[in-house]
């Protein structure tokens, strides 16, 4: 087994209506419970937006702080799970889900460690 | 290499790999042990075993053993304890052989590689050309060949693309696929190596049409190449027939009889049968159009309607065709300027036909085509560029 990430892209801009989201939201779930049925979920979960994102960078010694995303997108790091598959075919049959659930991109990538 | 193991290699490099990447489970290994079960072959041949393939995989099998021993490293035990786990004896039926090469088709042309690095892998891989022959068939420079191929396996190691063939519900996307990649590889300047893979697709996967079509229209395209690159370019209306490999013609035309008898067309088979009413003399245009027709049904594209184009200037005349080419958006494509400048030559528009005979000259790919483009503008009879016969 090998641990993959899918990553969930977001456009910058407004989200879509409330009716829309409710759906979104209710597959999300379904994905979720599916994936958790399955045995290949290990965790999931939503990030708030970027312009809530803080970096910190080590300058030798010293940690510089400093507010705001480490590279304003337009698309940007919405969300993510984390899957334990047996192949890519496993984890793309999942990310395939999630992409159909959010309607937004999803990057499958695997662990180099797990 | 001495002719016999040349030819024992072109036809049996693939299966070898295959068999010993699913044996060994690394293909890097699997490719060594092979090359280096031929190099034996080299010094042992003749007289040549009466299964080839059976003592290459088998030396190739026994040196990977050897090595094992030779070697105990961290990375190899796990490799020694499968090998030795395994059947002392390689698998000789051809059920198993063949759904190695199987596998290995469909895991170079996965989806998560990208078409550059599927077609390179796959011409590696199944048809056992040199990193130097692929870089030169695809006009790259061979360390950039290379690094796409080193990458590649890389992905396929890391993110874990299975060796399999993939499941029913996935298997016609996929089998798409993999003709996209031959087709790529035959269009590129490989077509033996394409026509040879066409033919072990044929065996493997008898049953999806599409395969028989694409081999088909790569046999029947491959019949007519010496006589339309003799001499630079010579389009379809005036090429000499006796060029024609009237074998190559002959199997392709039984290909696609079977493919009409099975009544599954697809934009493989309908464009092999375009190629089957073209290498049989007199071309029948209206049967030509109708194919068109349900081509462009299928396979919506400008290239294909501006082919349709061509095939509507035979059946009714180069107004009617010359008002479809002007409404496609294809200038950057030389074709459309040359199958422009031929209609307004017909239609008695010299000077237009010679600016457009002009901008297909400056634009075409080849020399060849060059000189025969220039040639038109002056030369004013015959010889219509078909569209459907590029060099």
């Amino acid at each position: 087994m090998a641990k993959y990430l899918l990553s969930v892209y977001q456009p910058e801009g407004t989200p879509p209506a409330p009716e829309e989201l409710e759906k979104i939201m209710a597959r999300v779930a379904a994905f979720q419970e599916d994936a958790e049925a399955a045995g290949v979920w290990v965790f999931s979960g939503g990030l708030d937006g970027q312009e809530t994102a803080t970096v910190v960078h080590a300058q030798g010694d010293e940690v510089l702080v400093t507010d705001g995303p480490f590279a304003e997108a337009k698309e940007y790091l919405g969300g993510l799970t984390i899957i334990d598959c047996a192949d890519l075919d496993e984890a793309l049959h999942w990310g395939r889900r999630a992409t159909l659930a959010t309607t937004l991109p999803i990057e499958v990538r695997p662990f180099h460690w797990a | 290499m001495t002719s016999e193991v040349e030819r024992v290699f072109r036809e049996e490099y693939g299966r070898a790999v295959s068999v010993l990447v699913r044996q060994l489970g690394d293909i890097d290994l699997a490719e060594e042990m092979v090359a280096e079960a031929f190099a034996e072959a080299v010094r042992r041949w003749p007289p040549v075993p009466p299964s080839p393939a059976g003592w290459i995989i088998t030396t190739a099998r026994n040196k990977a053993v050897d090595r094992h021993r030779r070697e105990s490293t961290r990375d190899a035990r796990h490799a020694q304890a499968h090998l030795l786990a395994g059947d002392p004896q390689p698998p000789e039926e051809v059920g198993a052989v063949q759904d190695d090469r199987l596998r290995l088709i469909f895991t170079c042309c996965h989806p998560a590689l990208g078409r550059a690095a599927q077609v390179a892998l796959t011409l590696k891989l199944l048809g056992g050309l040199s990193t130097a022959e692929i870089a030169a068939a695809f006009l790259v420079p061979e360390p950039t060949m290379a690094q796409r191929i080193v990458r590649a396996k890389r992905k396929i190691a890391r993110a874990r693309i299975p060796y399999r063939v993939p499941h029913d519900a996935d298997l016609p996307e996929r089998v798409t696929s993999v003709l996209a990649v031959v087709y790529l590889i035959f269009n590129q300047g490989a077509a033996a190596a394409a026509i040879r893979l066409g033919r072990q697709l044929l065996e493997l996967i008898p049953d999806e049409p599409e395969v028989r079509g694409l081999l088909a229209l790569m046999l029947l395209t491959e019949s007519r190449r010496a006589a339309r690159t003799a001499g630079g370019f010579v389009p379809l209306d005036r090429q000499d027939r006796t060029l024609w490999d009237a074998a190559l013609i002959a199997e392709g035309h039984a290909l696609v009889r079977e493919c009409l008898r099975r009544g599954r067309p697809g934009p493989y088979q309908l464009q092999a049968a375009i190629q089957a009413v073209h290498t049989d003399p007199p071309t029948d245009w209206t049967q030509v159009l109708a194919l068109y027709d349900q081509l462009l049904g299928r396979l919506p594209t400008p290239v294909v309607a501006l082919n349709r184009a061509v095939a509507v200037a035979e059946v009714e005349g180069p107004a009617a065709a010359l008002t479809l080419v002007d409404g496609l958006q294809l200038g950057d494509y030389p074709p459309w300027h040359a199958v422009r400048a031929d209609l307004l030559r017909r239609l008695g528009r010299r000077a237009e036909a010679d600016a457009a005979y002009a901008r297909a000259a400056e634009l075409a790919p080849t020399e060849g085509e060059r000189l025969f483009l220039e040639g038109r503008m002056t030369s004013g009879s015959g010889g219509s560029w078909t569209g459907q016969d590029r060099p």
